[in-house]
């Protein structure tokens, strides 16, 4: 019957999964062998009652959707690209970073034309566009964005800007910032009704483990 | 009677919500599958995907196979003064699925009550909903909200219904820190931001929430739905389904349709909300009725994944026989063992994908054993 009261944690591959793995940990769910080098994905504590595996980030709000985990951790951009059925619980302030529209140096948006934007987040680009009511052709690209306009594949590009230096060294600059972006915690929401003091309690205790900007 | 292992889990809940919604005299309502297209273009937003499978019929109209039972049981019911009047249905809708981007069958059951609807008929809709989800598994929660007491709190914060909007969406996220910036580039004041966030933080059992509700619900239009909201709850907690009940302000629905309480189910196990409903009195008004409505679905479904148990077996025996098997034989050797309450599927050659629990030969009227798999 363990496994009723087990709580299933879906974190992001990286850097950014472990410093949050971190949080956890201090929040009284450690789990010791997720630390041993080897090429598992599933990491389980029974008496701690938590279950971590490791995800593609961007698979994160699916597994958080669709029950597999109760809870996980997963970019704002995301959040925002799929529109995930789920809580969104608590900005974790970490993994920060911006969506940004981004071209060449010397880029004038020409209104006479459609402009084309080559993005990994179609979802994203559409809306920001529509609402500034600017006709857009979207080519999707899955990576390697910062290419396109130097071919003149594109005229802009939408994509996650942290430091800018990726663009830099491509002759690129950030011309608008879309939305800033951090890692947020979420949760499925029938799971959030059958484990609901123990996804409190996690929420709680990262929470006060936040560190705000000032 | 049946063997209820026969039965899918979508079939049991069929059987035994028509039972239940019978038992408080509901009658059964029987639609024809189409629908005037025009019906939903009026109602887009209530529907919950706006696209829907259409047709010409034989006289040139639009038809629509449909996506949604509610509005056409609206239209088809007369205001009458004093009387409810109480349907269930059991029908197949075609909604197009967020995962594949395709029309979909989505089996729902439900039930409406429609007319001069008092307190008595909101407890009661509500209690069927909780018993519904009792029926289908043991482990259930009703998440319960009241439109009247959102609305009015996004009211009094004096924002544009754009902003409006944005909040709502955080609401039904449970996004604090979303409803803190948004309220920061509005210029909303924190008292009334406070309002939301405690609004938002505020779920739990009925006992607990209503006091902590008292405490923000300060003007008088907060005051009248709260009073409103906690005649139904009082209620709910004296009755058996109490304890089953939360309350919870997430549940996000379009407030041009549903005006009083909204609600939603979860059953263990399964990851997405099975039932939905509320009072959409609002509806009514736009379709030119004057009286008041509540009612819900049950998602049939999201229960095929319920406690899936896989089947070790396809069937119990394979009767082998050959050409020198007389049918007469075979036919008594089948039916013997059926009579066994076993199952049997009878073959000239095993077949290939099948499980067995036993392999059987007939000779003559002898049958052998070939094979044991228990």
């Amino acid at each position: 019957m363990c496994l009723k009261t087990m709580i299933n944690v879906a974190l992001p591959k990286g850097r950014l999964g472990e410093k949050v793995y971190d949080m956890f940990e201090k929040s009284g769910y450690e789990c010791p062998s997720i630390k041993e080098v080897n090429r598992k994905l599933i990491f389980e504590n029974e008496e701690a009652g938590v279950r971590y595996f490791w995800v593609k980030p961007s698979d994160v709000a699916i597994y958080v959707e669709r029950g597999a985990a109760d809870i996980g951790v997963a970019g704002k951009d995301i959040l925002l690209e799929y529109a995930p059925d789920v809580y969104e619980l608590l900005d974790m302030n970490l993994g920060k970073c911006r969506m940004a529209v981004a071209a060449k140096k010397d880029f004038r948006d020409n209104t006479e034309n459609t402009l084309r934007v080559a993005t990994k987040f179609p979802n994203i680009a559409k809306d920001y566009y529509s609402k500034k009511g600017r006709d857009i052709d979207i080519i999707k690209l899955n990576g390697s964005i910062e290419i396109a306009p130097i071919l003149n594949l594109s005229d802009v590009i939408v994509d996650i800007v942290e430091t800018g230096k990726t663009l830099l060294e491509n002759d690129l600059e950030p011309k608008e910032t879309i939305v800033p972006i951090s890692a947020r915690l979420i949760a499925n929401k029938s799971s959030f009704k059958f484990k609901m003091e123990q996804i409190e309690n996690i929420k709680n205790s990262l929470k006060a483990q936040v560190k705000t900007d000032d | 009677m049946f063997n209820s292992n026969i039965l899918k889990n979508e079939e049991k809940a069929v059987f035994a919500l028509r039972s239940l919604y019978r038992k408080y005299g509901y009658t059964p309502f029987k639609m024809s599958k189409f629908e005037e297209y025009d019906l939903y273009v009026r109602n887009k937003d209530f529907l919950v995907s706006d696209s829907v499978i259409t047709f010409t019929g034989m006289n040139g109209k639009l038809l629509a196979l449909k996506p949604d039972v509610t509005l056409s049981i609206v239209k088809n019911t007369k205001d009458l003064p004093d009387t409810v009047q109480k349907v269930y249905y059991n029908e197949n809708v075609y909604r197009v699925s967020k995962n594949t981007h395709e029309f979909k069958e989505i089996m729902q059951t439900g039930l409406e009550c429609i007319g001069a609807i008092g307190v008595y008929d909101i407890f009661e809709v509500i209690s069927l909903a909780a018993k519904s989800l009792g029926a289908i598994s043991e482990s259930f929660v009703l998440d319960l909200s009241h439109i009247g007491i959102v609305s009015a709190v996004l009211d009094s914060l004096g924002c544009s219904r754009e902003t409006g909007k944005k909040i709502l969406t955080c609401i039904g996220e449970k996004n604090q820190s979303g409803i803190e910036k948004i309220c920061a580039e509005n210029d909303i004041s924190e008292d009334g931001c406070e309002k939301i966030i405690s609004l938002v933080g505020t779920y739990g059992k009925i006992e607990k929430v209503i006091p902590q509700l008292k405490a923000i619900c300060d003007t008088d239009e907060l005051k009248s739905a709260l009073a409103e909201f906690e005649s139904i709850c009082s209620l709910l907690v004296a009755s058996e389904i109490g304890e089953k009940i939360n309350i919870d302000f997430s549940i996000a629905t379009d407030m041009r349709y549903y005006n009083g309480v909204v609600f939603q189910g979860f059953v263990e196990n399964v990851p997405t909300g099975v039932l939905s409903g509320g009072q959409y009195d609002n509806l009514m008004k736009k379709m030119g009725r004057k009286s008041g409505a509540i009612g819900f679905a049950v998602y049939l479904d999201t229960l095929e994944r319920l406690n899936l148990t896989a089947k070790k077996f396809d069937v119990d025996c394979v009767l082998l026989y050959d050409e020198s098997t007389s049918a007469s034989d075979l036919a008594d050797a089948v039916n013997a063992l059926v009579a066994e309450e076993k199952t049997v599927m009878a073959q000239r050659i095993v077949p290939e994908s099948i499980k067995y629990r036993q392999l059987l030969k007939l000779n003559g009227k002898e049958v052998d054993v070939l094979e044991n798999n228990d």
